[in-house]
């Protein structure tokens, strides 16, 4: 796992004195508010509805025991006792007091973690498949690449007040468990015909608002061109978008307003200056960087005692079917500690879960976590001996539940019970469908199914490209959510179709009931996921059963 | 012609809490609705306001929102202000339990 060069400690250490500063310069009346709300964005400090909350970035989702610790530390020091794993992989604290917040600074940079460009109109977090290293579909890890391009990103002098955010996302593996195709800039890992291991560009995809899929904008990108690559795209988009509307200020807008075409040669353009200027100085990096993620070195062990519990224990045998996923090693398993037990919130961890996931990392997995855009905690590296043993302890950490992948395993944004900008709660919406499914246990039956919701148009949910995507809205001074269906994240990307008018908070709940046992109905046999059934037979059988009444109306007037 | 004023408070944040509070009549900021002003008047709202502004040292954001009187004093009309005077509805944080 990468680990801070003294060039990174430095930089870290300069900035939270400098925020110190700035902290006591406003609390002592020198600096205005007007003055001080860019500095704090920067550090990642926003104002909520209730609270200051603190966004901290955890790169491409990778955390080792010791980051989860420190984490759990100043949930623990400075906080109510829990964090908040969001979508783009950060972790939020929603109750910071401001005078704490450069001793919260301190603390993470202690654990190599910072704040810098969580918000503001800058190159965020960079992004990456949960996955990264440890899946067995995978062409190279990404996570080289990904430091890279937060080392690149970070401070970047060019790019510190672009028109708006810009969101970057790679995946190593054909399957995209990182959403790239609703990033600024998406990049996968490809092989072209030479059998050369390189990126595909994909530019201009978000959510939003404006909800696009992002275009290919190269088709094969040579590794060692990554970041005047990427320079060349970030620059035609500082100069060419839209600085009169926020509205279209995204690269999306931009790339759609312009043409891809005229886009690609822009960026054609500038890439050969780019290039020359770079002088080799990016591939230096990249090979201080590449050993420090190299693999870990895959232990053997007795098997039998897992294959025995495998198969007598229908609670473990559940566990293991559900929140585990193949590793590039036979012998290993991939596991996600769903952070999801019906009528949770979802993404929150308490400080003593994180400690017990600590743990678990530092005894059986090679102490490495992931943070997983689904809101979720990953152990990628686990010999499949230590199985048994893990799930005992999440079990008595109440983290053991077995729903990943599942209805109840619920994206929600935190809406309006902490999100200024919301238009209507999230939370309960997610806590209530996730306890109703409980109720019913179906949700096993009912297989692979991704439920995703926003509390405002922003769509930090993806509700967009939720299988079932729910939006809440203000309408008229009553909260409203607004169904989608049949949106993908994955490779199969597709943008959700909105289902009709929405339904109240009172509603809401047995509405998505109505719509899983239309699926229960209408799927050819127990192997057809909801989204190939919805592919198969569209919107029409799923409307009917969200509006029976409608329906009846149609009748009543024909 | 314009829109009928309808009653309003000013609020805002706190600068070192974050925390949601009201201006009240005697120029005190307040963490209780209840002990609000509550303004009838557009021309004494504006007023108010900026007298608000002029605080801008230990407050944060301040705005004018709707209200309507009450039994103990100002109350909320709009759901999100509902949730700004209790906190969260996933835990018992806030002033739902800390006012
Ligand atoms: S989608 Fe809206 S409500 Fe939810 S976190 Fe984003 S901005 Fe806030």
């Amino acid at each position: 796992m990468y680990t801070y060069s003294d060039f990174d400690r430095a930089f870290i250490n300069a900035r939270n004195a400098q925020f110190r500063a700035q902290v006591e310069r406003r609390i002592d009346g020198s600096l205005t508010e007007d003055e001080f709300r860019p500095l704090r964005l920067m550090n990642g400090l926003y104002l909520q509805l209730h609270a200051y909350m603190l966004r901290v970035a955890i790169p491409y989702g990778t955390l080792s025991s010791d980051q989860m610790r420190g984490l759990a530390f100043i949930a623990e020091k400075f906080d109510k006792g829990y964090g908040h794993f969001t979508t783009r992989q950060n972790i939020q604290y929603n109750w910071p007091k401001l005078k704490d917040v450069p001793d919260i600074l301190d603390e993470l940079a202690k654990v190599q973690l910072h704040a810098i460009q969580t918000s503001g109109n800058t190159i965020r977090n960079v992004t990456a498949d949960h996955f990264a290293g440890a899946s067995a579909d995978e062409l190279e890890d990404p996570r080289p690449y990904a430091e890279l391009i937060r080392q690149w990103s970070t401070d970047h002098p060019e790019f510190q007040f672009l028109g708006r955010k810009f969101k970057i996302a790679v995946s190593g593996s054909p399957t995209d468990r990182a959403v790239t195709k609703a990033h600024d800039i998406g990049l996968r890992m490809v092989k072209n015909d030479a059998g050369d291991v390189g990126f595909e560009v994909i530019v201009g995809g978000g959510l939003g608002r404006t909800p696009m899929e992002g275009k290919v904008i190269r088709e094969f990108l040579p590794k060692g061109d990554l970041l005047p690559y990427l320079e060349s795209v970030v620059a035609v988009y500082n100069l060419l978008g839209r600085r009169d509307n926020k509205y279209k200020a995204r690269i999306k807008i931009t790339v759609h307003e312009n043409g891809l075409d005229k886009y690609r040669e822009l960026v054609e353009a500038e890439f050969p200056h780019r290039r020359a200027a770079f002088n080799g100085i990016d591939q230096e990096l990249l090979d201080q960087i590449r050993p420090q993620f190299k693999s870990p070195y895959f232990t053997t062990a007795p098997k039998a005692e897992f294959e025995k519990a495998y198969a007598k224990d229908p609670v473990f045998r559940s566990f293991v079917d559900t929140n585990t996923a193949t590793h590039r090693n036979d012998d290993y398993a991939i596991v996600t500690i769903s952070i999801k037990k019906h009528g949770a919130t979802p993404g929150d961890a308490t400080a003593e879960q994180m400690r017990v996931m600590a743990d678990l990392a530092e005894e059986f997995g090679h102490n490495e976590l992931r943070i997983s855009h689904e809101q979720n905690v990953v152990l990628p590296h686990v010999h499949k001996a230590h199985l048994p043993a893990i799930f005992a302890r999440l079990q008595q950490a109440d983290l053991a539940t077995a729903n990943v992948g599942l209805a109840s395993d619920i994206i929600a944004c935190p809406g309006m019970d902490y999100c200024a900008l919301a238009t209507a709660r999230s939370i309960p919406v997610a806590q209530e469908l996730a306890e109703r499914f409980d109720a019913l246990k179906l949700e096993h039956e009912v297989g692979e199914l991704k439920i995703k919701i926003s509390g405002c148009i922003n769509a930090c949910g993806h509700h967009h490209v939720g299988h079932i995507g729910i939006l809440g809205l203000d309408r008229a001074g009553v909260e409203n959510y607004q169904v989608t269906l049949g949106g993908d994240g994955s490779e199969n990307f597709a943008i959700g179709e909105r289902a009709g008018p929405g339904f109240s908070y009172a509603e809401i709940v047995p509405a998505i009931e109505r719509v899983i046992k239309a699926y229960l109905e209408e799927r050819e046999d127990d192997a057809e996921t909801f989204i190939e059934t919805y592919r198969r037979v569209g919107m029409a059988p799923f409307k009917a059963a969200l509006y029976p009444d409608a329906d009846k109306g149609r009748k009543h007037a024909a | 012609m314009s829109r009928k004023f309808t009653p309003k408070v000013v609020t805002a944040n706190d600068l070192l809490e974050g925390d949601v509070i009201w201006l009240t009549e005697d120029d005190q900021w307040t963490r209780h609705m209840a002990e609000a002003e509550l303004i009838v008047d557009e021309a004494h709202a504006q007023i108010r306001l900026l007298f608000a502004e002029g605080q801008l040292a230990h407050i944060v954001g301040p705005y004018l929102a709707d209200a309507q009187a009450g039994e103990n004093g100002p109350e909320p009309t709009h759901f999100r202000e509902t949730f700004r005077t209790r906190g969260p509805s996933n835990y018992a944080h806030g002033k739902q339990v800390e006012a």
